[in-house]
Parts: C-alpha cells; sequence; structure tokens
C-alpha cells in the first residue's frame, strides 16, 4: 500500500498517469547462441492492455514468458510490481502469484478436475480453506460462463471450453497481471469467439493485460497499445487506430498487409 | 432389386444364416476353441501317463518325504541337515528364492529410482556417467554379471585369514562378507511397540492435517513433522529402556570367522548383479514416466505460484506414477523368474534344490518341475496381483 503512494516516474505511455507495474530495461535473452530478444525497453502501468504481434519466431511469446520468469533473460532488467527479477526464488514465487498466464496449449492438469484445476493453486499457494477456494473457483467458472462443467475433467471438454477453464485458473489468483500467450492459435475458429468474449469482458475490469495475438479484431476493441516485434526487437508500438491505418516501418507495413490480406 | 433382395434370405439355408449373424458367430468361434484346448489337454495329459506307464513310473508326491541326504550351504531362516527330508529341502529352496528375489526388488527400485532421475540431470558429468552404466549393464546378458560378481568374490578377495577388514567389524574375504550382527535384549519389544504407535499416529496425523488444511487452509510440513514424530519417539524409546542392543561382531577362529551375521558369495553375487541389472531397466522406466509428463504441466503449476516440491507432489508425480507402475511390474517379476540363474552359481534356491538335486536323486522329474513351476507362478501372481491393485490405486481418472 505504502508503495503505491510514493511518487511515479514520468511514464511513455499510458490513458492516465498511473504507477509502472512492469518495468523492462535493456533486455536481453539468447538461447544457446541465438539472439532471441535484443535491447527490449518496455513500461506497462497498471491497468494497460498490450497486444504484442509480429512474425512467428520474433520473440514475442519469450517476451511474456520473461515477465514470470518462466524463461529467464541474460541482460538487463525486469522489475515487476517493484520486485526485481533475478535468481530469488522466493522473489519468483511472489511474482508469480501476482501474473497470470494463459498458454497456447491450455496446459490444464489432466488428472484433476476442472475445480479441482481452478482450486488448486489458492488452496496451496494462498493457503486457503477448501471450501472458499471451491467457492472462488465457482464464481469464476460462472465468468467464464462453464459453472456446469465443473466436475468434469479437462479432457471432457471443448478446446474453448478448455481455454476459458485456464482463463478462470489464473483468475482464481487474483493476479494484477494477465499474460496470454497465442491463446485462440490452437482453437477451432467457431471456437476462438467464446474465449475472445471472456477476454473482452476480463479487460473491462481492469486488469492489466499483455496479450500475445494475431487477432487484429481483438486489438482495435481492446487494446491501449499494439506492440510489433520483428527478429527480437520492438520495431514499434502504438494505439490500434494510428497502428494499423498509419504504420511508420516497411516492415510492419509487410506483416500487416500479410495478415490484413484476407 | 425390392424383390430380390426379399427373396435372398430365405433362399439360404440355416447355417450360413447362423455364420453370418455377429453374435452367433462369436460365440460359434468361442464353443470351438475351448473345445480344441481341451482336446489338447486330454491328449497331453493321455500322452503323459501311457509314457510313465511304458517306463514303470507312478505319479506320486511320496518321495517328499524320504531324506535328501544332500547338505545345503545357505539356509538361513530354517533347520536343515543331510538327513532332512526332500520336502524340507524344497521349503529352502522357495525361501532362498524368496530371499533373492525380495531383496532384489528393493535394491533394484532403489537403484533405479535413483539412477532415473539422475539420467534426468542438467548436469552433464552425471547425466552420461549413469547413461554409461546403464547401456554397458542392460545390454549385456543378466548371466555375465551373475558369473563376473562371483568371479570377482571368489578369486580376487582373499580367504578369511588375510579379509579386507574395516574397522574390525566388517570383513570381505572369498567366503563371504561378515558383518556385526544386532543382538536385543528381551525389553527391545518395548521400542517395537513404541515405534508401531508413532506410525499409526502419524497416520492419523496426517488425516487430521488434510481436514485442517480442508476447513481452514493451514498447510502444515506434513512430512517433516511425521518423519520426526516416529524417528524421535522410537529414539527416545530407545534411550529410556537402557539401549537394550548389542551387536556380534565376526571374529576369526581358525580358519574362518565366528559370530557376527555371514553373507554368503553366492547370495551376494546374485543379489546385486540381480538388482543392478534390473534396476537399470526400472531407471528408464522412471525416466519415461516423469518425460510422460509434458513440461507444459511444470510451467502451469510454477505460473500459479507453486513451490519446485508441490509441483512435483500435486502435478508431475500423479501423473508419472501411472506410467510407470505397469511396467514396473514386469520388471519385478523378471527379477524373480531371473534368480533362477542361481543354480550357476551353486545357489541354492528352488531350481537347484527341488529342480536339481532332488530330482536327480529320485527320478521325479514331472513331479519336482510341477513343484518349481508352482512355485513361480504363485510368487509371480502375487506380485502382479499387488501391483496391479496398486496401479488401479493409482490410475487416474482422466474422463
Amino acid at each position: 500500500m505504502i508503495e503505491k503512494l510514493k511518487p511515479e516516474p514520468a511514464i511513455q505511455s499510458s490513458k492516465d498517469a498511473s504507477k509502472i507495474i512492469i518495468e523492462i530495461t535493456g533486455m536481453h535473452k539468447w538461447f544457446g547462441a541465438f539472439h532471441v530478444l535484443k535491447n527490449i525497453n518496455l513500461k506497462v502501468s497498471t491497468g494497460e492492455r498490450i497486444v504484442i504481434c509480429g512474425p512467428s519466431g520474433s520473440g514475442k511469446s519469450t517476451l511474456i514468458r520473461c515477465i514470470n520468469r518462466l524463461e529467464e533473460h541474460q541482460e538487463g532488467k525486469i522489475v515487476v510490481d517493484d520486485v526485481e527479477l533475478t535468481g530469488d526464488l522466493k522473489n519468483i514465487e511472489i511474482i508469480r502469484s501476482e501474473v497470470g498466464i494463459v498458454f497456447q496449449q491450455f496446459n490444464l492438469f489432466p488428472h484433476l478436475t476442472v475445480l479441482e484445476n481452478c482450486s488448486l493453486a489458492p488452496i496451496w499457494v494462498r493457503n486457503m480453506a477448501k471450501a472458499e477456494a471451491e467457492d472462488l473457483a465457482l464464481k469464476y467458472l460462472e465468468r467464464v460462463q462453464i459453472p456446469e462443467q465443473a466436475k468434469k475433467y479437462p479432457g471432457q471438454l471443448s478446446g474453448g471450453q478448455q481455454q476459458r477453464v485456464a482463463i478462470a485458473r489464473s483468475l482464481c489468483m487474483n493476479p494484477k497481471i494477465m499474460l496470454f500467450d497465442e491463446p485462440t492459435s490452437a482453437l477451432d475458429p467457431e471456437m476462438i469467439k467464446e474465449v475472445l468474449d471472456v477476454m473482452v469482458e476480463l479487460a473491462e475490469t481492469g486488469v492489466t493485460m499483455l496479450v500475445v495475438t494475431h487477432e487484429m479484431g481483438f486489438a482495435t476493441a481492446v487494446a491501449d497499445r499494439v506492440i510489433f516485434m520483428d527478429e527480437g526487437e520492438i520495431i514499434e508500438q502504438k494505439p490500434p487506430n494510428e497502428f494499423f491505418q498509419n504504420p511508420e516501418h516497411d516492415r510492419t507495413k509487410l506483416f500487416l498487409s500479410q495478415i490484413l490480406a484476407h | 432389386m425390392a424383390v430380390i433382395s426379399e427373396t435372398i434370405p430365405g433362399t439360404r439355408n440355416s447355417l450360413t444364416r447362423l455364420w453370418n449373424n455377429q453374435q452367433a458367430r462369436s460365440v460359434i468361434i468361442q464353443i470351438l476353441t475351448v473345445a480344441i484346448v481341451f482336446a489338447l489337454l486330454a491328449l497331453i495329459l493321455r500322452n503323459v501317463v501311457n509314457n510313465l506307464e511304458a517306463i514303470g513310473k507312478e505319479f506320486s508326491f511320496k518321495f517328499l518325504m524320504y531324506p535328501a541326504a544332500y547338505d545345503i550351504t545357505f539356509s538361513p531362516f530354517i533347520e536343515y541337515t543331510s538327513r532332512s527330508t526332500h520336502l524340507r529341502a524344497a521349503v529352502v529352496g522357495i525361501l532362498n528364492t524368496l530371499l533373492v528375489a525380495v531383496c532384489g526388488i528393493v535394491l533394484a527400485t532403489v537403484m533405479g529410482f535413483l539412477m532415473g532421475i539422475l539420467r534426468l540431470s542438467k548436469n552433464w558429468l552425471i547425466n552420461r556417467l549413469v547413461y554409461c552404466f546403464l547401456e554397458f549393464t542392460r545390454n549385456v546378458p543378466v548371466l555375465l554379471h551373475i558369473l563376473f560378481i562371483h568371479g570377482i568374490i571368489v578369486t580376487q578377495l582373499r580367504p578369511p585369514r588375510q579379509a579386507m577388514n574395516f574397522a574390525d567389524s566388517f570383513f570381505l574375504s572369498n567366503r563371504g562378507f561378515f558383518i556385526p550382527q544386532p543382538v536385543w535384549e528381551p525389553i527391545a519389544w518395548i521400542i517395537a511397540v513404541v515405534f508401531i504407535v508413532s506410525v499409526t499416529f502419524v497416520f492419523f496425523f496426517r488425516r487430521w492435517a488434510k481436514k485442517v488444511q480442508d476447513e481452514t487452509g493451514r498447510v502444515y510440513p506434513v512430512f517433516w513433522i511425521s518423519a520426526g514424530v516416529i524417528v524421535g519417539a522410537t529414539a527416545v524409546a530407545f534411550i529410556a529402556t537402557g539401549m537394550p542392543l548389542s551387536w556380534s561382531i565376526p571374529e576369526l577362529r581358525g580358519f574362518n570367522f565366528k559370530g557376527g551375521l555371514a553373507i554368503k558369495p553366492e547370495f551376494i553375487a546374485l543379489w546385486l548383479a540381480l538388482s543392478y541389472y534390473t534396476s537399470c531397466f526400472i531407471a528408464e522406466i522412471v525416466r519415461a514416466g516423469i518425460l510422460a509428463v509434458s513440461y507444459g504441466q511444470t510451467e502451469a503449476a510454477a505460473a500459479l505460484g507453486l513451490t519446485r516440491n508441490r509441483t512435483l507432489q500435486l502435478i508431475v508425480i500423479p501423473q508419472a506414477i501411472r506410467v510407470i507402475i505397469p511396467p514396473l511390474a514386469s520388471q519385478y517379476l523378471n527379477l524373480t523368474k531371473n534368480s533362477s540363474l542361481a543354480i550357476a552359481i551353486g545357489y541354492m534356491d528352488v531350481v537347484a534344490t527341488v529342480g536339481g538335486i532332488t530330482l536327480m536323486q529320485t527320478g521325479k522329474e514331472m513331479e519336482t518341475m510341477i513343484i518349481v513351476l508352482l512355485t513361480y507362478l504363485v510368487i509371480s501372481m502375487v506380485i502382479s496381483g499387488f501391483m496391479n491393485w496398486f496401479n488401479k490405486k493409482t490410475a487416474l481418472v482422466e474422463r
């Protein structure tokens, strides 16, 4: 609470002068000899909704996975909610319990029911009573509109339903930041909408969101800022209208012409 | 067309119709199969009876009551002399088979899980060392391993007078390993009782802790408290009863050791070789089981803020164990049956006693082979029965 009252540094881009929740400065990452992220500088303020796009292999997934340290960066600094990400395991656990992530492949726990999937972390990380954790889980399952599936196993659900459970599972930890790593890429076309609807609704609640996606409709409707990445660098970042109508860089233009061609 | 399709069924004879009915056909095939199997069995049995009659042998187990008149060098559980009966010799053999099977399964499991986990280590040296050991061991027949270990013990170790001496209490010689034997005073039953009570307490404590967690969310360090209670209570009981334990230390008398526990070279060789050979297969099974749980599961659990240990306990192990159990059961069965190679180095198991010397002396090949066969069958069924039960218990529903 006290930290929130501290004077805030000047911010780069935000709707209002709110607090910076993620600050990445001069960050580099290598996979072996492959330089996957090059000199990333990014500030995200609380409540901001960012869409990250770019050709495959551009490092967008790796970038958001660095934010909860599913990937380790080798150079530079990442500060999330005033905690710097270092090798300190306790810090990492704290950050991870504040940052939710939704994966392309859902990664639900197949041996647990939907309800258990959602209540697991509140019980073991937040030390919540079982009944309380299950109420919480049901509340979020209702929000993603599948409370009736609570007793089923993930294997019995459709892809869209599984992804919505994955979103509910993250929300049960009441995260300050939600990361989405291509949440609709593994879904059949008719299921993409039900997941995007949930995400749009989530965006209205004011949680900070970073979404890697190629759903440009979603970007236009929800994003405060669109970031375009290529070959491990942030090429340009703008509010969605400007980004789509008035891209500066040739690479951005090329990318947009390719994905908007049909 | 309609006319033809209506008339055809009527024109087919009833047998063809029966054969073309899916249900009827499967019943007919089953009846035929059972009939053929029983006919074959009857044929074999008749053949046996006829042949035994032709050479003037009767089928009976009376020989089991006659004196065996041969020595068994290794009988750790029951008294046996050359005047004992063939039945007693058979029991000694069966017990020796059980001993090496049980000891082997325990050591193979411990070594197998350890090596399986080390094989997944990110440390290049550890990983490669284990890999080389595994590949070398599991690609050489187990009989060679048994002969190799036995050979090392009997040819490379010195006789008891020049035995390798560790702290004047452990001796390794070519006549076997001699180690101190614990000797409990009568009062030691109190320690045993305390131990059992503390285990029972831990059982109920765990259920209580689960209940408290469900109700209030409070998580106790269940593992450490359980371990502390069992070790602590037993240690207190041990000290309170005045440490009623002494050790019988092996001592050199004449040409051999007296006192202590003597472990025969044959047993050591068979036990070690079977264990480390089988552990290599178990290591691969464990590794496969852990790798079968996709890395996404670990990532998802970590991303929720679960610690590494909780991730293993709640997410990885429950999914891995299900993949591990069925092939693990096969390895236990293999180890048990491979123990029949004991005969190569003179370890007196059921094959060496009943199936070997008793057979030679009495000429009762049918009867002795039936005993040997039933022994392995019963042991194997017990093991697989237990593993099936365990598998059912850990098997996880996914839909």
